[in-house]
């Protein structure tokens, strides 16, 4: 493992033990990720992209879920350590902002002691006086207006915008080296979206930090990472960088969503190009590659076999994906050029 | 009033009293949700709405298919004034007029098979009687995609794709001639939502219908959308072709709307030239003097904290309501 990998996730399963069966919601999930980088993980609902994050600082419940693999950050693996050295990995070493900040705060305490409390339990030595600096200084720096004032305030206080800049001021407290950030601005309104992915660009280059942003939205995407997981049925279907994955995209699903998005520039009414059907049942998954059932181009293999991470291309891509490389290549710059 | 009209609105006002209602008539606080919107819908096309949360959009909805009352304001459909039906003319407009909503979880009675939520309003019309109920539902059920098999199950055995489809087969049980979907896409994945979009226009295209189609997905309102009308604060700002407020936004607030947006390629990520508004949307209950876009806008003057711009046609037709307008580059040709 290289010196800038601050997070390497190796051969990720995660397995829900539920009254129906067994969900494998994560199945065989690899990736690393360098200090300072954007890591994109696209996918629809039940993807498995929500479950491979908090997976990353040990959320699930160990009681119904079974996690195997390694995730290993700062030489440590998380999934095998002590409580409470992920304690202390959680917050100092990765932190997390959710999609509703709402639902993330507590409403009963002042966001002042919330982003207090997040320095305090891993600096138990400073004093309260020194946390309140601390905090101030964050709240200038995400951006919240006269936070002399404000940082008395209780959430309820603060627009959905400036819940999140709160949100990421905890986050960001104990200068973490990985951020994880799912859905981020999903809840927000479009010009308060761009302004917090300014704000996290700003603050990634300042803390040096690296972001793994998870997203369904492909324009954030776009805007935002530098290497892209596009996940579907639990697994990576394919991993690229985000150029690659606009230019030549390497798996029938990600055509299908380049397809299906709609776009401020496109002055003509052609359909869009829909995927058929609907994501399979985590519960049920088809059998061979889980996308076979709504994809164009499925061979017979294709519900027989699941298909393995392959390199295709000149760009670096890596596919999980039957077909030969000469028709991955033809179709997915067809796909990107649309 | 010309018969190539779908719907109109005039001068529409929605304000909600917050708070207690005000023992002996106490003061209370006044939100502004819509205020003074007017607008006409041509048979056949779609009207995009749209703004941020909290702009009036969804009441907006609500108020043109009289699902709430205006303060004031009036609705033509067919040249009859809706704010004022009652009764019998009440729900005959009702059958002409119907909405999507955009939580397909809880608009459908999960009581109800999918035969009753799509069959009860057409017996109730008395579009159809007992005899030929389930084959008309059936029909429609194929129509919109989904398996006319599924008669009998319940809304909790559907996908979110699949529930919304049972939502516009119930809003197109009655053969409207308008529809006004409020974000019918906004909770679907984004392959479903295609799938969504699509079904829209395709029967758009077979039936003649009329949308309003409300939502905050600037892209998506761009796929669909003939005509788009932007919502500051329950005032539109601007409204025009599509084309024309997509490629070139005459208000300051549609430019900032559209820059925000994400663009899926990241060739552009730099190169686009960014407004980032700062602050938020003002309150409703206390919305700034003058033009309310004003306390975010670059270009706001003291005539803009003075005095309102009113909704004005420039030369292409457009129709904006800015003291200082952006430069619009004349088309040739």
């Amino acid at each position: 493992m290289s010196q800038d990998v601050v997070l390497s996730v190796q051969n990720l399963t995660v397995v829900f033990h539920t009254p129906d069966g067994d969900v494998v919601a994560v199945n065989d999930v690899s990736f690393d990720l360098r200090r300072g980088e954007t890591l994109g993980i696209v996918g629809e609902s039940g993807s498995g992209k929500s479950v491979t994050a908090s997976s990353i600082l040990r959320l699930n419940n160990s009681n119904t879920a079974t996690t195997t693999g390694s995730i290993i950050v700062s030489g440590v693996d998380v999934l095998t350590a002590q409580d409470s050295e992920v304690r202390r990995i959680r917050g100092s070493e990765v932190a997390m902002i959710f999609q509703d900040p709402l639902s993330a705060l507590n409403p009963y305490y002042t966001v002042g002691k919330q982003i207090a409390e997040a320095y305090l339990v891993h600096h138990p030595r400073a004093s309260k006086a020194d946390a309140r600096g601390v905090t101030l200084d964050m709240l200038k720096k995400v951006g919240i207006p006269s936070p002399e004032k404000r940082i008395d305030e209780f959430p309820h206080q603060f627009s959905g915008g400036m819940r999140q800049r709160i949100v990421i001021a905890i986050a960001l407290i104990n200068n973490p080296k990985v951020l994880i950030a799912d859905e981020p601005t999903t809840a927000l309104d479009v010009t308060v979206q761009a302004q917090i992915l300014d704000l996290m660009k700003d603050l990634q280059s300042e803390f040096n930090m690296a972001i793994v942003l998870i997203t369904h939205d492909l324009g954030v995407i776009a805007e935002t990472a530098l290497d892209v997981l596009v996940m579907y049925g639990g697994r990576i279907v394919e991993k690229s960088t985000v150029e690659a994955l606009f230019s030549e995209p390497t798996h029938p699903y990600s055509w299908g969503l380049l397809g299906a998005v709609t776009s401020l520039g496109t002055s003509d009414r052609g359909e869009l190009v829909a995927i058929a059907g609907s994501p399979p049942s985590l519960i049920s998954l088809p059998a061979g590659c889980s996308f076979n059932p709504r994809c164009a181009y499925a061979l017979d293999i294709c519900s027989a076999q699941v298909p393995l991470l392959r390199s295709v291309g000149t760009q670096g891509s890596v596919t999980a994906c039957h077909l030969p490389n000469n028709e991955i290549l033809t179709f997915g710059r067809k796909a990107a050029s649309r | 009033m010309s018969s190539d009209i779908a719907l109109q609105a005039i001068d529409l006002v929605k304000h909600f009293s917050t708070g207690s209602s005000g023992f002996l008539g106490r003061a209370t606080n006044i939100v502004q949700a819509v205020d003074g919107v007017s607008f006409s819908l041509p048979v056949g096309k779609t009207l995009g709405i749209v703004g941020e949360s909290g702009c009036g959009k969804s009441t907006l909805a609500r108020l043109v298919t009289r699902l709430i009352d205006p303060s004031s304001g009036s609705v033509f459909l067919d040249g009859v004034d809706i704010t004022t039906l009652s009764g019998k003319a009440l729900r005959e407009m009702r059958r002409k007029l119907q909405i999507i909503f955009q939580d397909p979880y809880s608009s459908l009675n999960p009581r109800h098979s999918i035969g009753q939520i799509i069959g009860d309003p057409m017996r109730i019309q008395g579009i159809v009687n007992k005899a030929n109920e389930k084959a008309e539902v059936q029909e429609l059920m194929q129509r919109v995609g989904l398996n006319p098999e599924h008669y009998n199950r319940y809304p909790h055995e559907f996908s979110g794709g699949q529930r919304q489809r049972i939502g516009i087969a119930r809003a197109l049980s009655l053969r409207p001639s308008v529809i006004v979907a409020d974000e019918p896409v906004s909770a679907l994945d984004v392959s479903i939502q295609a799938q969504i979009l699509n079904l829209l226009e395709n029967l758009q295209k077979d039936l003649g219908l009329s949308f309003v189609f409300i939502a905050h997905d600037l892209s998506v309102v761009r796929h669909i959308a003939d005509q788009v009308a932007v919502m500051y604060l329950g005032k539109i700002v601007e409204v025009g072709d599509s084309a024309t407020v997509y490629n070139s936004p005459a208000h300051p607030y549609t430019k900032a709307l559209l820059s925000a947006v994400p663009v899926a390629n990241p060739s552009l990520r730099n190169s686009a030239k960014r407004i980032r508004l700062v602050g938020d949307v003002p309150s409703a209950i206390d919305p700034p003097s003058g033009c309310r876009f004003r306390t975010r806008c670059w270009k706001a003057t003291d005539l803009c904290e003075a005095v309102e711009p009113p909704l004005q046609a420039d030369a292409t037709g457009r129709v904006v309501a800015c003291h200082f307008p952006e430069e619009v580059p004349v088309s040739v040709g």
